[in-house]
């Protein structure tokens, strides 16, 4: 029998790719990608049912290195690609794994939108505070007042809260998770997964050479340490003051409702349609008539 | 910090050598599962993770800062598996030891 | 309407006929955002593509469009978008996504006044250029020009079997008047109607390589779910579809996709040609405007001149070869346009037998007439 760590390299690791991977060591990104992949595993889908797609930057290597329908897009259009992908083949799991620039920036628009329309989709979005790959810029979700190398005197403008966002603009199921809580982490993805609707899952992560080196915040250890540190769950928060949660993460499920599924709404009007059509079809036969527009 | 020095291999891991320790007491391995950690060293990038959090802080590393846990100390592994799921490059794998041996045991 | 074993006569707006073409065609998905002069493709294809059991799906916006098209023709859908020049200026990111990852699918752009905001519901042709060249980047794309009703039916179907075919985003540039005019046409029966399909792989799913080159340069394309997963990236990638910055691997890939063009140059280059056997003078018209230009060649024969007409279908890759011959043929060509003479400029570069060259350009966001036309040949 396998271990799980082995079935996790054998089996959904792509093995004509060069391993190691590209993220810098001690990165959350591997992390992520090894809570994803046994949450996948552990939702028992076939590989060659899931789709997983990213966006630009330095999670937007993910899909490279795994074994499914991978699809690395343009940058900030990675949910508009799944967008696509899902209503043109509703049956497959599509998966979409974005940074929070990415998400947030130039793809915030599409964001709000997907989680609005919610699709039977997920997205994962790794927000490591930074713009990593292109040298540690801020994004919309750096801290008021840290430093990147575009805002060296410390940044003068407000964080975006990534799953209050998804809440606010409708997904059907919200979770944030950190990457120090893997497992945490893993359980909230599957959750995620099996969650039919628009799902959105943060996981909060680091990026200790560009925005922990700059904001004295230490290495990929510190780093992961003061998430544990910050985190609190859910439950917990809710009793807790305002003051009390300043710079505290809540982790855990932010929002799980019932609403109506546009995967199948849509589905619900192609079989309308079809009718419809038959219908006309028929009376057109039995009267004679032809006419373009009925 | 329960540094062996002594323990410590003379010399540094081969990279892509896997390690693995000597055989426990018998009296220790009716005790509790014992688990067996392996480091795959092509692929790790001595980020220090794996040291950093270990529960039982079995796990050391050398001057390359690439991981390795002392002969005597691999029996003090729990199992917990945090640092198997926390290591970002999929280097670390732990497996129950002698999983065989203690099956049978388990039957009689 | 389609699939009908009769002839069909019916009176058609230039962007229904692009709707039925696109249904003839076998596109099953499109995704739009509202623009005039192009939404009434939209609104059509709300009605006709669920009848069919495709998708329609209005997005936020036209990147999202373009990306959720890609998205679709990746699952094993053609697919297909509308818009207009401010649009069709948004799409321009995903156009070359859809280039570099070989993802058949077809654009409309119904041209209108610009720049910018320009005039909504004006026809123009200022977006002939920048259907070439709008993305980033050394790209192959096929661009054609619809003229009429008929056209426009016969040119969208010409346009997804050629995506299909040559795995590349194919553009239509269609204009407010030609989309906007109605006209009663009669549409081919389906057994007259082509259709080809992309070619999918029948190796093992382990054999399969998304990316490798074979006789015609086009790679076969598995659809997502087809158990031949496979990467898909916007990145210079190898045969295996991995990111690559491999000099020899980039060269290779980057000449294949221009190649596979050049090699289908004679399928894809489509001109049409009026009175052109003896013609010592001629006009080179695209769009609305090849429509006066045809009237005003009539005209000219009548008054004894000898005068012809090629119509640029295929607007790019440029058909060379053909302007050629008739720059040689001729001593004068008129070339009118709706723009400050875009087209113009690909002719002037390959009249190497000193042709002379009259160009004809509007932009105040009017037709130009037969009239304006019959002068320019009346005076050469």
């Amino acid at each position: 029998m396998l271990e799980r760590a082995e079935i996790v390299r054998k089996e959904y690791l792509r093995h004509d790719k060069k391993f190691p991977h590209v993220w810098c060591p001690g990165c959350g990104n591997g992390i992520v990608m090894g809570a994803l992949l046994r949450a996948i595993h552990r939702s028992g889908l076939e590989k060659d049912d899931v789709v997983l797609a990213s966006g630009i930057g330095c999670s937007g290597r993910m899909p490279t290195y795994v074994d499914f329908n991978t699809i690395h897009t343009t940058h900030g259009r990675a949910l508009t690609f799944s967008t696509g992908i899902k209503l043109a083949k509703p049956e497959l799991t599509v998966l979409t794994v974005m940074g929070d620039g990415d998400a947030t920036a130039i793809g915030g628009n599409h964001f709000i939108h997907a989680a609005r329309r919610n699709l039977d989709m997920t997205a994962i979005i790794i927000n490591n505070s930074t713009y990593g790959m292109t040298g540690g810029q801020y994004s919309p979700t750096t801290p008021f007042g840290s430093k990147s190398t575009t805002s060296v005197y410390g940044h003068v403008e407000h964080a975006f809260s990534i799953a209050e966002l998804a809440v606010t603009a409708g997904a059907s199921f919200v979770a944030r998770s950190t990457v120090y809580h893997a497992t945490h982490l893993e359980d909230m993805i599957r959750l995620a997964i099996a969650k039919k609707g628009f799902s959105v899952m943060e996981v909060i992560s680091n990026c200790h050479v560009q925005h922990g080196r700059r904001n004295k915040l230490g290495g990929a250890v510190e780093m992961i340490k003061g998430f544990k540190e910050r985190a609190v769950r859910v439950e917990k928060a809710e009793k807790m003051s305002a003051e009390e949660l300043v710079d505290k993460i809540t982790i855990g499920v932010l929002a799980d409702v019932e609403k109506p599924i546009s995967t199948e709404q849509y589905q619900r009007v192609i079989n309308e349609a079809k009718k419809k059509a038959e219908k006309i079809a028929k009376e057109k036969e039995k009267n004679g008539i032809k006419r373009y527009e009925e | 910090m329960v540094h062996d020095t002594k323990s410590r291999p003379a010399a540094k891991p081969e990279v892509g050598e896997n390690k693995t320790a000597s055989a426990p007491s018998t009296a220790q391995q009716k005790k509790r599962k014992l688990h067996r950690v392996t480091f795959y060293y092509k692929w790790c990038k001595s980020c220090g993770l794996c040291s950093a959090f270990c529960v039982k802080q079995i796990i050391q590393t050398d001057k390359n800062g690439l991981p390795f846990i002392a002969n005597d100390d691999m029996d003090r592994c729990t199992g917990c598996r945090f640092c198997e799921i926390h290591c970002p490059d999929f280097a670390i794998t732990i497996q129950n030891k002698y999983p065989e041996r203690r099956h049978s045991d388990d039957r009689q | 309407m389609i699939g009908s074993d009769q002839h069909e006569r019916v009176l058609l707006q230039g962007n229904e006929a692009i709707v039925a073409g696109a249904l003839a065609a076998g596109c099953r998905f499109f995704a739009g955002y509202p623009i005039t002069p192009a939404s009434e493709i939209s609104e059509l294809l709300s009605v006709k593509l669920p009848e069919l059991g495709g998708t329609f799906i209005q997005m936020e916006d036209e990147i999202a469009s373009m990306g959720a098209v890609l998205g679709a023709s990746l699952a094993g859908v053609k697919s297909m978008t509308a818009t207009s020049g401010p649009g069709f200026s948004l799409m321009q990111e995903n156009l070359g996504y859809g280039c570099m990852a070989e993802v058949p699918c077809v654009i409309v752009n119904v041209m209108r006044g610009g720049p910018s905001t320009g005039l909504p519901t004006c026809p123009a042709q200022g977006d002939v250029q920048m259907a070439r060249w709008g993305t980033h980047g050394d790209h192959p794309i096929i661009v054609m020009a619809v003229s009429s009703v008929a056209d426009s039916f016969s040119v969208t179907i010409k346009a997804f079997n050629l995506s299909e075919k040559y795995r590349t985003p194919v553009i239509i540039l269609s204009d407010e008047v030609v989309a906007h005019t109605r006209e009663s046409v009669t549409l081919p029966t389906s057994d007259q109607i082509k259709v080809f399909d992309r070619v999918r792989p029948d190796v093992p799913p382990e054999w399969y390589k998304p990316y490798a080159d074979n006789n015609r340069g086009v790679p076969d394309m598995a659809a997502f779910g087809d158990g031949y997963r496979h990467h898909v990236t916007g990145l210079v990638h190898d045969e295996k579809g991995y990111p690559t910055q491999n000099g020899l691997e980039v060269e290779q890939f980057l000449q294949r996709i221009h190649g596979k063009i050049s090699k289908g140059f004679q399928e894809i280059q489509v001109t049409k040609n009026h009175q052109l056997e003896d013609a010592e003078v001629f006009v080179i018209a695209y769009g609305s405007v090849a429509r006066s230009a045809l009237r005003a060649v009539r005209d000219a024969r009548a008054l004894g001149i000898k005068a012809g007409l090629l119509q640029l279908v295929t607007l790019f890759p440029f058909p060379r070869k053909v302007v050629d011959s008739y720059l040689r043929q001729c001593r004068a060509v008129i070339v009118p346009e709706m723009n400050m003479g875009q087209m113009n400029r690909e002719i002037g570069r390959v009249n190497q037998a000193g042709c002379q060259i009259v160009k004809h350009n509007r932009i105040d966001g009017h037709l130009i007439t037969p009239d304006e036309i019959l002068k320019h040949l009346a005076a050469v």
